[in-house]
């Protein structure tokens, strides 16, 4: 059944709260508490949102290697939705990534691209799962959708580590990879409120992931129902 | 020979015979090719000046989007006469059956390479440092062509299947793209290129994307 | 009411002239064993729970209107669809675990010929005999050129055949490998009365060499012609069995007492939800 029962419910909602508020301390810490960055200035601040949406990003196609695997190994429906759910939260983190990456580019070097390692391979990395989209779009049966998705799935993250490799080394004495990376002495403050951004960011995404997971759920429901009146016969469920 | 290598034999003699009889595909794919270069004449001015700088890239763009032609063309063709069925009917390993498609699409690009090298040097009157240009090329376009041969069994199951294997392929093989154009420019000469184990990298997708097509190649053809 | 057993215990003077059946056929384990087979595409469950039996030395035929799935049900047994559900057994072989092993007891003529249109016919038998592993190839794709009487022919493109021709050369395709089990969808269509009479000849001798053999078709009379044993399906499931007692005329009468329409019921959809439209009329 789907996720609208009332155990799974309940769950959902204590994890909607959960993020919500945990969310808006983040939001807090990172604008009062943490320290000001000296080079930076008020812009760094955006750092504490950009770097876990980055790395959550990551985490969502990673959910979804493992799932396309149990997919091809059990066939059973319930790793494809959880795949599907994962990759459309991977691309909005992708994209929040990209777009808090330029709005925190912009005050410091003052263009909204570079073509740096990082910003590069999440851009590769945008282009690979909007493609899994497409596909499955494209791909009107559902069984075979999920076949087609399962081994884009595992394709498109074994290349992640290759494709990141392969930019950093193009781009090796890129001045602006430094800046990205934390600095090693930083003050507790800035680690705390990293953390718990952080923190935030994975309650956010498990909250996602089980809504949209219960709702690709109730369209696969849907989708059946269609199918049948439409070939008119009756049919088991 | 065991039975593995025999099939893989038996469909790439067939694939070539047929290629060879219609010569479909290699015609598409070199008029194509030579095409590009001459729009990237036109669109970018290439003076012998910037030929160090671009060509490799000139070259690389050329290969991909010609053979991405070719390879979009490797199940299309069974499945519109309907032989696909013929394929899937007989006891082949699935995996045999992705490597001897590989291995003819690698065939017939790499002719295409040959001529699209040669019209590169006479059309930009570039000297060319055959060995390492032509290991370069070859180890990318096996890693193209494994990608391209599974991606291309998906996309032909889909609408809009032309679409489709360019926006699947091209972000994949951005690895073979970067590692290839690099390498090429340095062997050009290119004082821009990063001297980096290029070769290596290409070396490594293309083991891993081999590898990972054969296993999931049964995947996508079931139904 | 034809007796709805598979005839073995009729005296061979009540058999239709010319029909052979191996005595043993009733007892024998069968070739091919199908139970619980279920399709879905989607929404829609194109076979629901489907028991079939095939024995060694027997010719049966499936009947159906269009949309029953007797193509479906064909290119399940035939390994090319993986059912939603079920079981099929071949020569004692699991299809599911041993999939390659059962492929090479298993030929199939469908709708397309499943040639390469720009080879010739030894061509495309050349290379099909390598896939299944064909020993002495040469000799067979001779063997199976004269069998279907296409030896003169055999150096020309497919592509310049005609549908009969091809059909030919796709029915040598399917008995290269020698297969104890042959499958056949509607391979009647697009052939004269002279020509349904061969293959019919040939099918039942085919059958009757040990090995099973099993045709869709539209067309009842065709089916009395080639088979002894008539599947009847209607939307996915099998509604009941029809065996030849000797009468000429058995099949039809037998499926009109099941299916209870009173003329050619095989082009009209059965289902009462759809408003019984008849919008086609006469075989395809």
């Amino acid at each position: 059944m789907i996720a609208s029962s009332g155990a799974n419910a309940s769950l959902n909602a204590k994890l909607g709260w959960a993020t919500i508020v945990l969310t808006v301390i983040a939001l807090c810490m990172a604008i009062f508490y943490a320290p000001m960055d000296r080079v930076q200035g008020i812009a760094q601040r955006i750092y504490y949102f950009h770097v876990p949406m980055a790395i959550m990003a990551y985490v969502a196609f990673f959910v979804v290697l493992v799932a396309s695997v149990m997919y091809l190994r059990t066939r059973e429906m319930k790793w494809d939705r959880r795949a599907r759910a994962s990759v459309e939260i991977g691309v909005l983190f992708t994209t929040l990534t990209l777009i808090t990456g330029s709005i925190y580019g912009k005050p410091i070097w003052n263009t909204w691209w570079t073509w740096d390692a990082r910003l590069t391979s999440t851009l590769v990395l945008w282009f690979i799962y909007v493609g899994y989209i497409m596909l499955r779009s494209y791909t009107p049966e559902l069984e075979q959708g999920a076949r087609f998705g399962a081994v884009l799935g595992i394709v498109g993250f074994i290349v992640v580590p290759i494709n990141y490799m392969s930019v950093t080394w193009w781009r090796t004495l890129h001045p602006e990879a430094i800046i990205l990376q934390p600095t090693p002495a930083a003050p507790p403050a800035a680690t705390e409120t990293l953390l718990v951004s952080m923190l935030a960011a994975f309650l956010l995404y498990c909250w996602l992931l089980a809504a949209r997971t219960g709702l690709e759920a109730a369209r696969d429901e849907n989708r059946e129902l269609e199918q049948e009146l439409a070939t008119g016969g009756a049919t088991y469920a | 020979m065991g039975a593995f290598g025999r099939q893989i034999v038996a469909v790439l003699a067939k694939d070539l015979l047929l290629e060879w009889r219609t010569k479909d595909a290699l015609t598409a794919m070199l008029v194509f090719a030579l095409l590009v270069l001459v729009t990237f004449d036109f669109a970018l001015d290439l003076r012998p000046e910037v030929m160090g700088v671009v060509g490799p890239g000139v070259l690389w763009v050329a290969v991909v989007f010609s053979g991405t032609i070719g390879l979009g063309r490797t199940f299309a063709a069974e499945r519109d006469a309907g032989t696909l069925d013929g394929l899937l009917l007989a006891p082949l390993d699935r995996s045999a059956l992705f490597l001897a498609k590989l291995l003819g699409n690698l065939i017939v690009m790499a002719i295409m390479e040959a001529v699209t090298l040669l019209a590169f040097a006479i059309m930009f009157n570039v000297q060319l440092d055959l060995p390492p240009i032509v290991l370069t090329v070859l180890l990318g376009t096996i890693g193209l062509a494994a990608v391209g041969t599974l991606f291309s069994a998906i996309a032909s199951h889909t609408r809009a299947r032309e679409v489709m294997l360019p926006v699947l392929l091209f972000p994949v093989i951005v690895p073979v793209l970067i590692g290839g154009v690099q390498a090429t420019g340095v062997a050009l000469g290119n004082p821009v290129a990063r001297d980096m184990p290029w070769l290596s990298l290409l070396v490594g997708f293309d083991a891993v994307y081999v590898a990972v097509g054969a296993i999931l190649f049964e995947y996508v053809l079931e139904e | 009411m034809p007796p709805l057993t598979s005839g073995a215990g009729i005296a061979p003077s009540h058999r239709p002239v010319g029909f052979h059946m191996s005595i043993s056929s009733a007892s024998a384990t069968p070739l091919l064993s199908a139970r619980g087979i279920m399709r879905r595409f989607g929404g829609a469950l194109a076979l629901r729970g489907v028991d079939l039996d095939l024995h060694a030395g027997e010719c049966i035929t499936l009947l159906g209107p269009n949309g029953a799935g007797k193509t479906t049900l064909l290119r399940v047994l035939a390994t090319l669809l993986r059912p939603t559900a079920g079981r099929i057994v071949i020569a004692g072989r699991d299809v599911g675990h041993e999939a390659a092993a059962v492929r090479r007891l298993i030929g199939l003529v469908g709708h397309l010929p499943l040639l390469y249109p720009d080879l010739s016919a030894r061509e495309n038998l050349r290379f099909y005999g390598k896939l299944y592993d064909v020993p002495h190839l040469s000799n067979r794709v001779e063997a199976v050129l004269d069998e279907v009487q296409m030896t003169a022919a055999g150096d020309r493109p497919v592509r310049a055949m005609s549908r009969g021709m091809q059909q030919r050369i796709s029915l040598a395709r399917a008995i290269l490998h020698e297969p104890p089990v042959l499958l056949l969808d509607e391979p009647d269509t697009g052939l004269d009365d002279a020509a349904q009479g061969r293959l019919a000849g040939l099918l039942r001798r085919w059958a009757a060499a040990d090995r099973a053999v099993l045709v869709t078709t539209h067309r009842l009379e065709w089916g009395e012609q080639v088979a002894s044993r008539a599947v009847i399906l209607r939307e996915g499931a099998v509604v009941g069995e029809v065996a030849a007692d000797g009468r000429a005329g058995w099949l039809v009468d037998g499926y009109r007492a099941l299916v209870g329409e009173a003329d050619d019921p095989l082009s009209r959809p059965l289902s009462p939800a759809r408003g019984g439209e008849g919008t086609d009329v006469g075989p395809a």
